[in-house]
C-alpha cells in the first residue's frame, strides 16, 4: 500500500453538548490519524463518545473546537455545501438499517449510486446502475431477494441491503455502526472481508464501531474511547 | 408507471413509490384532492352560469349604445328612461337609429302546480334591425297582437310542447289576465333572476301590462352611423344627456358592467367567489396534510438520504413530485364527477352550466399551483430530519 495523506486526521478535537451549567464535554482534545485503506475498529462503553466522534467524522455535526480533516478538507468552519459534497464520498452503515420501506432491495441500493460523485461510471445509466446494485446484493447473498421490499426481509437481510447501499458506490471512507450485529457469523465475516478487500484494492478506509469480538482480529487498528478520551488498542 | 417516471425524473420516482406504497392512504388522498376539485368546479360552474345567463339577454340585441337609468345595474333592474332622450340622441349626426326597449317580468303557468317567472322583452316591430340577425325571421310573427316567442330553454318547460308551436298552431295561455299566443320559440336559457324569456312587440307588452307607458322605456338602444366611433359618440351623448339620471355606455361595456356587478356586488356572485376560495383552501389543506404526514413518516429515511449526501434540491423535487402526482391523479376523477354534477344542475335548473376546456385547464393549473404551495409548506418539516440522530 502506498503511503499517502491520512483520509481522517484530528488535532485538538473537542466537542460538547449544552451550554453554561448544563454543558457536558463529550470529546477531550483528540489527536489521531487514520491511514488510507485501513480497517479501524472503535470500541468503548456506551456514552464514551464513539457516536459523537463518528458523526463528526461523517460531516453530520459541526466541529466546535480543534481541527478535523476529512479527505484533505478541514471541517472546522466548513460550509454545508462542502460537507454535502464530502458526504457523497462516504458510505454509512447504521445499526438500524434505515431502509426506505417503499423501495425494493435493489432500489434501496440504487439510491447509493444516484448520489455518489465517484459512482459516476453508473450515473445516468439506470441499467448499469441496476446491474451494479444487483451485483453487490448477490455478493452479500441476496440474489433471491433483489425485488423484495424491506417488510419482506429478515433483520439480517435488511442489514445486508443497508451494507450494499453503503458500499455500492465504492466510497472513500465507510463509517459503520455495529454492522455485523444482526448478521450470523459467516455473513458477518463475509462483510468484513468485503470491507478489507475494498481497502486493499480501492483504498477504502473503514471506521467501524463494534462490540463483535469475532471480528476484532481482522482490524488493522483498534481504538478505544472512554469518557471522551481516545486510547490506542483495546482497553477493557 | 415507475419506469416512465424514472425516465422523466432521471432518478427513482421515490415520491410515486412512497405514495403508492400505502394504497389505502393514497386512494384517500386522491379522493380528497378530487373532492376539492369538485368544489372548485361546481363553484366556478355556477359562477360561469351566472355570467353566462347575465349575458344571454344581450345576445337578443344588435346595438352599439345603451342608455339606461343611472341606477340601472342590469337590463332587468333600475328605473325608466324618458323616451325623449332617444330623440335627443337621434339629433346627433353620428347616431343612425334608436329604439326603446321594455323589460319586465310576467308569470306563466306551465302546469297546474308550476309557474315560470319569465323575463318579458318588448320592442317596436319596426326596430327589427336591433334584434340579433338570427332571430329576425321569427320576430316577424310578433306583429299579430298578443303574439309571443317563448324561450324553449325555460326552466320546467316541455320540449315536445315547444316543438308544436308555430304561427299556424299557436298555444294560447293567460298571463296577467290577458291572452298570450305562443307562436314560436327562441333559445336563450334560464338565469338566476328568471326561469326563461318571452319576447313580444312593444304594443303587446302594453296590452299585457296596462300600467306601462310607451314614453318610459327601460332602456334605449342606439346604432351609430357606419364609420362613426362608438366610444366618441358615447362621450358626446354623456355631454348632452343629463348624467345624474342617465347612464350612457357602449352596448358591450354595459354587458361587461353587468357581469362585474353580478359576480362581485350581488350576494350570489360573492357566495360563488367565496365557494371557489373555500374549495382551493380545502385542496391546499388536504394535500398539505397528506404531504406533511408523509414527510413525518419518512423522517428516518430522509435523514439517511441527507447523510448520504442528497441535498435540499433533491428533497424539494421529491415533495413536489408527490404534490404533482396528487394534483394530476386527483384532478381527473374530480373533473369527471364535476361534469356529471354540471349535467344534473343544467337539467334541473336550466342554467347554462357546462364544462369548458378553458375552465378545465384553469382548474388543472390551479390544482398544480395549490399542490405546489402545499408541498412548499410541507418541506419545512424536512428540517426535523437530522442525520446526526441516525447513529
Amino acid at each position: 500500500m502506498t503511503k499517502s495523506f491520512a483520509p481522517i486526521a484530528a488535532n485538538g478535537l473537542n466537542h460538547w453538548f449544552g451550554e453554561g451549567e448544563t454543558r457536558k464535554q463529550a470529546l477531550y482534545d483528540l489527536n489521531f490519524e487514520i491511514e488510507r485503506g485501513s480497517l479501524t475498529i472503535l470500541m468503548g462503553p456506551s456514552g464514551s463518545g464513539k457516536t459523537t466522534l463518528l458523526t463528526l467524522m461523517g460531516c453530520l455535526r459541526e466541529v466546535q473546537r480543534g481541527n478535523l480533516s476529512l479527505l484533505n478538507h478541514e471541517l472546522h468552519g466548513s460550509d454545508e455545501a462542502l460537507k454535502i459534497s464530502l458526504r457523497r464520498r462516504l458510505g454509512f452503515i447504521f445499526q438500524a438499517h434505515n431502509l426506505h420501506e417503499s423501495l425494493t432491495a435493489t432500489q434501496n441500493v440504487l439510491m447509493g449510486l444516484q448520489v455518489h460523485e465517484n459512482g459516476s461510471s453508473h450515473r445516468g445509466d439506470v441499467k448499469q446502475q441496476e446491474k451494479a446494485a444487483r451485483h453487490i446484493l448477490s455478493i452479500l447473498g441476496l440474489e433471491d431477494r433483489l425485488d423484495y421490499l424491506p417488510a419482506k426481509l429478515s433483520g439480517g437481510q435488511k442489514q445486508r441491503v443497508a451494507i450494499a447501499r453503503a458500499l455500492v458506490s465504492t466510497p472513500d471512507i465507510v463509517f459503520a455502526d455495529e454492522p455485523t450485529a444482526a448478521l450470523d457469523k459467516d455473513t458477518g465475516l463475509r462483510v468484513v472481508e468485503l470491507l478489507k478487500e475494498m481497502g486493499r484494492e480501492r483504498g477504502t478506509t473503514t471506521v467501524m464501531v463494534t462490540h463483535d469480538n469475532r471480528i476484532l482480529q481482522m482490524a488493522d487498528r483498534i481504538l478505544t474511547m472512554d469518557e471522551g478520551h481516545l486510547f490506542e488498542g483495546a482497553h477493557t | 408507471m415507475t419506469r416512465l417516471l424514472a425516465r422523466l425524473l432521471g432518478r427513482l420516482p421515490i415520491g410515486w413509490l412512497q405514495l403508492t406504497h400505502h394504497k389505502g392512504r393514497f386512494a384517500t388522498a386522491l379522493a380528497g384532492v378530487a373532492f376539492a376539485n369538485v368544489l372548485v368546479f361546481v363553484q366556478l360552474g355556477m359562477m360561469g352560469a351566472l355570467t353566462g345567463s347575465t349575458l344571454q339577454p344581450y345576445g337578443l340585441f344588435d346595438a352599439d349604445i345603451l342608455i339606461s337609468a343611472s341606477d340601472s345595474n342590469s337590463l332587468s333592474e333600475g328605473g325608466n328612461v324618458a323616451r325623449v332622450h332617444m330623440l335627443q340622441a337621434l339629433s346627433l349626426p353620428q347616431v343612425q337609429s334608436g329604439t326603446p326597449v321594455y323589460i319586465s317580468k310576467v308569470d306563466w303557468r306551465i302546469a297546474e302546480n308550476r309557474i315560470a317567472n319569465l323575463q318579458l322583452v318588448g320592442l317596436p316591430m319596426e326596430a327589427i334591425e336591433f334584434i340579433a340577425p338570427a332571430l329576425r325571421p321569427q320576430l316577424l310573427h310578433l306583429s299579430v297582437a298578443d303574439s309571443a316567442l317563448i324561450d324553449r330553454k325555460t326552466r320546467g318547460g316541455n320540449e315536445e310542447f315547444f316543438n308544436t308551436l308555430s304561427p299556424e298552431t299557436p298555444a294560447i295561455f293567460e298571463m296577467n289576465n290577458q291572452e298570450v299566443r305562443l307562436v314560436g320559440t327562441l333559445e336563450m336559457g334560464a338565469g338566476f333572476s328568471a326561469d326563461g324569456n318571452l319576447i313580444m312587440s312593444d304594443q303587446s307588452v302594453f296590452r299585457l301590462s296596462p300600467s306601462r307607458s310607451s314614453s318610459a322605456p327601460d332602456h334605449i338602444l342606439l346604432k351609430v352611423q357606419e364609420g362613426a366611433s362608438i366610444e366618441a359618440t358615447v362621450n358626446v351623448l354623456q355631454q348632452i344627456l343629463p348624467n345624474d339620471t342617465l347612464k350612457v355606455r357602449s352596448f358591450s361595456q354595459a354587458g361587461a358592467d353587468e357581469q362585474s356587478y353580478q359576480t362581485s356586488e350581488r350576494p350570489v356572485g360573492i357566495i360563488f367567489g367565496f365557494g371557489t376560495l373555500v374549495g382551493i383552501m380545502v385542496g391546499i389543506v388536504i394535500v398539505y396534510q397528506v404531504l406533511s404526514t408523509d414527510v413525518a413518516d419518512h423522517l428516518k429515511e430522509y435523514a439517511t438520504f441527507k447523510a448520504m449526501g442528497f441535498n435540499s434540491a433533491f428533497f424539494l423535487s421529491l415533495i413536489f413530485e408527490e404534490a404533482m402526482i396528487l394534483a394530476i391523479f386527483g384532478f381527473f376523477p374530480g373533473m369527471f364527477a364535476a361534469s356529471g354534477i354540471y349535467a344534473l344542475i343544467g337539467m334541473k335548473s336550466g342554467l347554462p352550466v357546462g364544462l369548458t376546456l378553458s375552465r378545465a385547464a384553469m382548474v388543472f393549473f390551479g390544482t398544480l399551483i395549490a399542490c405546489a404551495i402545499s408541498g412548499a409548506v410541507a418541506t419545512r418539516r424536512l428540517a426535523h430530519a437530522d442525520p446526526a440522530d441516525l447513529f
